[in-house]
């Protein structure tokens, strides 16, 4: 099955093109079904690919598909690299998008660009699978350019909003920032090893000088900061809510904003050479997590604090990168995907329910009215919270075991970062389903909880979000770690915990105590006191107000680039290119054309004045002659 | 002898359109551009089974007294600009059938001329003929501006005319000057292999000065910074066809020269001033980008966009490393095929709307998906997202001014983000968003406009997924520069 991995891409690729080309004209139930199963048929083989693996002895092998650029100087063929990690995410990818396919024909029901979402969604999980399975970065980049045309054509999605296109295209640039810092990567790293092939690169990293691989790493890194929303790269993920739900739980929680972390874990050759790069990217990681947590205390849409908790998921996520726990980074981008795409499809289905209204201030009560829904968004609160048994516990136990090891100050970070997420997730939990509700009465008329295609997804992937630790157990409670050995082939330095035992039973036992502290404490706050967010900003004391308004940073932005930029653009237009090198242009000419006519008078047609002029030169030919003497 | 036909098969056909009356010319024209593409195929054919083919080189004597050959040859270099040429010229003879022009045959005639000139340009292996057909381009692009243009042509046209040309004087300067130092067995020759000879020969002095007497010509024609300022206003007045012709092919006269009759000529001026000129290109990149931001007319902002464009191929040239030249290459081919695209993304908004002001323009999308989807497949190509043909000429010319000099690369790679930014903040504003009165009478397409968009975007798109066929010529000629450079 290994030969066929073009298969993989394939699928979703003519799911794209038949519903590209002819959706309009089949009926939404079959235009639908061909976008499903296509994923379907995708995940299948994947999966036959991944078991084919595990029982090979050759874990890294190279696909070839055909030759995109085959030069004397340059060579980069279309190649796919089957290995743990390309494999592991590919099922991912394709798993979980699956079930968001399946979702989403529910979801887009009554939409009339139907099939055109189902084309865009296809064509985000074919260029999704090139990023994740090709064997140079080149693929990797079309992949990555791929998704992030797929990320603008979904966020803006419902073209007709100006707004939702605003945050279309900011999405789209912000990601072109980093994909130059990605681009001068590769190309750095085509300079310095004539290469962009993973599998003739990575070997030969250790006969280059460290200052190198310093340079390329960071420059990588930009990249990622642009895809995977860090700091200062972040502000289009939040805005990218935009879009239906269940782009927002494929594409901005599940898998394209792990594309960053995937670049480093596939990269962590050179990252475990440059502590300088490892170091930055944890301090960056660890930085972004609690910045976008305090974001996420104070937000009233339930999308939106959704999003700045991926922000915040994905800065711990490389938080583990940077202190060297890449197998447990992948861990936690698979419990993530589990509970956040849960999470996501949960709070699509309670916008559905609540007839497009996306403010907690006027949810509240729906347990009873939408319990599917409720019990799966219970289980994914728990999850990300980080309470046992549930999966993230296990995942994000692991990374902070390993920041623990590396230093203490960035695992207090994360400890602070992990008791905010509780928080603010169970604010949400409350706020939204306990309480009496406080939507309009058309609202609580039209409750209902939402068809089995939408609530048949949320049962699969709570039931991901409670076993999915399983994949990465911790050692010291006497049992194997799956995801770390299954990793190991791809890690030039596999991380292993030299902790004590006691000390890691402490840390764990601390962190489930910080979860629980907090839920009690936010159960105080929302359901004894009754606590509810204020109605109006001007009510926020000037700190929360800062908060609520996301640090400014949009502001902020817009007063550094934005306008600087189109004032420039008027300035170089009106001043520069049209008054003064346009003016030298012509003043060039004109001074031709003045020459030209003071000239032209000599010849007056007098042949008397022609005869005065001809003695006077032969006059001053004469004297010179005599002066140069 | 097939290279031959290449040129004299589009003056015939001028002639006999010259001739002509009433509406049979643009099925003349028509006709007559798609045979040459099959001529133009026909010469890659032939070239990919033996390059040396005797079919396609040509030389003979044509002034004795001075030497001066009729010397033209289809080589991997002048293969793919012959191929951009004869490809572009159906689908912009095609751009005129929903229009009535005053005096079609004319008009035709003049466009065929001037693809005879650049057929010319791109084979000439002569420095003598290739100046002159270099200044015959200029001849039918002066008239079709001045006969066919819109409002205020008339001052902008022959500002047009007087700088280029004045450009050109220049380079005739350079030319002699390296002619009068060639000696073949006590004669002089305007042969390219013995002006190369001689350029070498110079003392570095001699050769910067070459350099700049030969560069300010292409600079002028590319246009670089600072010598763009006649391109803007030309481009927005000339008719569409002419604008196509200047920014689809013209341009490309002058980074084709750079690569054949520049790089090659005088190595040691290229080592002194190179830095200067790639300074300048890579400024235009950034100054020109920031300009298209505000630009409110879409043909002045694809105008600039276009300065933007040919200012990172010709930094990558400048940088006369394989990378650097081979992008150019291959970049050249793209930024033609899109740039012809976006101009007649241009002509149809006029058409439809009666205007191309940005801000009146808006909410096409829920009048006509199909022409979204193909705007925006062209917009995708110029901002070269991987798999479209902008991508790998746009990664080789950074990765060849990265070789050069990494700060360079930097600067030159921000058109990726400013690319972005006009080409998506245009799209938008034109194209998504509520409708506006100028866009309610925007029905279906035109059959041809249908074709021709069409055409572009399977372009666009085939030459991305699979860029082998041109890359591989691309490649070859550059080596072949490379190697006389040395």
């Amino acid at each position: 099955m290994i030969k066929l991995a073009a298969l993989v891409p394939l699928f979703p690729l003519i799911g794209f093109l038949i519903n590209g080309f002819f959706g309009k004209k089949i009926s939404k139930g079959l235009s639908g079904t061909i976008a499903c199963i296509s994923i379907l048929a995708s995940f299948v083989v994947s999966l036959l690919i991944f078991m084919e693996l595990n029982h090979a002895d050759n874990k890294s092998q190279i696909v070839d598909v055909f030759s995109w650029i085959n030069s004397a100087t340059l060579q980069i063929p279309f190649q796919f690299l089957i290995d743990p990690l390309s494999t592991w995410f590919l099922l991912i990818i394709t798993g979980i998008g699956f079930l968001i396919h399946v979702y989403s024909t529910g979801y887009m029901q009554e939409d009339e660009g139907y099939s055109r979402f189902f084309t865009y969604l296809n064509l985000f999980v074919f260029f999704m699978i090139l990023l994740v399975i090709g064997n140079n970065y080149m693929i990797t980049f079309i992949g990555w350019e791929g998704v992030g045309l797929c990320s603008y054509l979904l966020i803006g999605f419902w073209y007709k909003n100006t707004a939702y296109n605003n945050a279309a295209k900011k999405a789209f640039i912000m990601n072109r920032i980093g994909d130059l810092g990605f681009l001068l990567g590769i190309i750095l790293i085509f300079v310095t090893f004539g290469s962009v092939t993973y599998t003739d690169i990575f070997v030969k990293a250790g006969t280059v000088s460290t200052s190198t691989i310093t340079t390329i790493a960071m420059l990588l890194f930009i990249g990622a900061m642009g895809k995977s929303a860090q700091l200062p790269l972040y502000t289009w993920l939040p805005d990218a809510m935009a879009g239906p739900t269940p782009v927002s739980a494929l594409i901005h929680a599940a898998t394209m904003v792990t594309a960053g972390i995937f670049m480093v874990v596939r990269s962590n050759v050179f990252y475990s050479i440059s502590d300088v790069a490892s170091e930055t990217v944890a301090i960056v990681g660890v930085t972004t997590a609690l910045f976008a947590a305090t974001i996420g205390l104070f937000q009233n849409d339930i999308k939106k604090i959704l999003a700045y908790s991926t922000v915040s998921q994905l800065g711990l996520m490389f938080l583990g990168l940077g202190v060297g726990a890449y197998s447990s980074a992948v861990f936690h981008v698979t419990t993530h995907a589990f509970f956040k795409a849960l999470l996501f499809l949960g709070a699509g289905s309670v916008i559905h329910a609540m007839g497009g209204e996306q403010d907690i201030r006027k949810m509240g009560g729906l347990k009873d009215k939408i319990k599917i829904t409720f019990i799966t968004m219970l289980i994914g609160t728990i999850a990300i919270s980080g309470l046992p048994p549930f999966s993230g516990f296990f995942s994000k136990d692991e990374i902070l075991a390993h920041t623990y090891e590396h230093s203490k100050v960035l695992w207090l970070l994360g400890m602070i970062t992990s008791m905010l997420t509780a928080f603010y997730m169970f604010r949400l939990l409350f706020l939204t389903f306990y309480g009496k509700f406080r939507g309009t009465q058309n609202q609580e008329h039209h409750l209902h909880e939402s068809p089995a295609s939408m609530t048949i997804p949320l049962v699969v992937l709570a039931a991901l979000a409670v076993v999915g630790g399983a994949l990465g157990l911790p050692e010291f409670w006497g049992m194997e770690n799956w995801m770390s050995h299954q990793l190991e082939p791809i890690i030039l330095r596999p991380n292993f915990s030299t902790l004590h035992h006691e000390t890691e039973w402490m840390l764990m036992g601390l962190a489930v105590a910080g979860a629980l502290a907090i839920i009690y404490f936010t159960y105080l706050l929302f359901m004894k006191n009754g606590f509810r967010p204020v109605d109006r900003e001007d009510q926020l004391k000037p700190w929360q107000k800062v908060i609520y308004n996301k640090y400014y940073v949009d502001e902020i932005y817009d007063a550094l680039f934005r306008k600087p930029i189109d004032f420039l653009s008027g300035a170089f237009h009106k001043f520069l290119d049209i008054q003064f090198i346009d003016a030298i242009v012509n003043g060039i000419g004109k001074s031709v054309t003045v020459i030209g006519n003071t000239v032209r008078l000599l010849q007056n047609g007098s042949i008397g004045f022609y005869l005065v002029g001809m003695v006077m030169g032969v006059v001053l030919i004469i004297l010179l002659t005599f002066l140069v003497k | 002898m097939l290279a031959v036909l290449l040129i004299l098969f589009p003056l015939f056909c001028s002639f006999i359109l010259f001739i002509s009356k009433g509406n049979a010319g643009r099925t003349i024209a028509l006709a007559a551009t798609v045979i040459e593409f099959v001529l133009g195929l026909a010469a890659f054919y032939l070239f990919k089974q033996n390059p040396d083919s005797s079919l396609l080189s040509y030389n003979c004597v044509w002034v004795e007294s001075l030497n001066i050959h009729f010397a033209i040859e289809i080589n991997a270099l002048s293969l793919l600009m012959a191929l951009l040429t004869t490809f572009l010229l159906p689908l912009i003879i095609l751009t005129t059938f929903n229009k009535s022009e005053n005096h079609p045959s004319s008009f035709y005639a003049l466009i065929l001329m001037m693809q005879m000139a650049l057929i010319g340009v791109f084979t000439a292996n002569d420095g003598f003929l290739f100046y002159v057909f270099w200044e015959l381009a200029l001849i039918p692009i002066y008239f079709i501006c001045l006969l066919w243009g819109s409002n205020n042509r008339g001052v902008i046209t022959f500002k047009f005319f007087v700088y280029t040309l004045i450009g050109s004087l220049f380079m005739l300067i350079g030319l002699i000057y390296l002619y009068n130092h060639t000696n073949v067995e006590g004669h002089k020759s305007w042969a390219i292999l013995d002006l190369y000879s001689a350029g070498h020969a110079l003392t570095a002095t001699q050769q910067g000065a070459v350099f700049w007497l030969i560069f300010i010509a292409f600079a002028i024609k590319m246009p670089v910074f600072p010598f763009h300022t006649w391109q803007p206003d030309t481009y927005v007045v000339a008719p569409t066809q002419g604008t196509m012709l200047l920014s689809g092919i013209m341009l490309k006269m002058g980074t084709f020269g750079v690569i054949k009759w520049l790089l090659p000529v005088v190595p040691l001026g290229l080592q002194e001033w190179g830095g200067t000129a790639i300074t300048l290109s890579v400024v235009g990149i950034i100054y020109a980008s920031i300009i298209a931001i505000s630009q409110k007319d879409y043909k002045r902002l694809i105008a600039y966009s276009s300065i933007a464009h040919v200012g990172l191929i010709s930094a990558g040239i400048l940088s006369a490393n394989q990378q650097g030249i081979q992008g150019g290459l291959m970049q050249m081919l793209a930024h033609g095929v899109n740039v012809v695209g976006l101009f007649f993304i241009a002509d149809i908004l006029m058409r439809h709307t009666g205007t191309r002001e940005i801000d009146k323009l808006g909410g096409i999308r829920s009048m006509n998906g199909n022409f979204a989807v193909l705007f925006l497949i062209i917009v995708l190509g110029a901002v070269a997202l991987p798999l479209t043909n902008g991508f790998v000429g746009e990664f080789l010319l950074i990765n060849g001014v990265y070789q050069y000099s990494a700060t360079m690369a930097a600067f030159a790679g921000l058109t990726i983000i400013l690319g972005a930014v006009y080409m998506l903040r245009s799209y938008q504003n034109i194209m998504l968003g509520d409708k506006k009165d100028s866009s309610l009478a925007f029905g279906p397409l035109h059959t041809n406009d249908k074709i021709v968009l069409v055409i572009i975007c399977v372009a666009i798109v085939a030459f991305g997924v699979y860029p082998k066929p041109l890359n591989d010529i691309a490649e070859q000629g550059t080596r072949s520069i490379i190697a006389l450079m040395k």
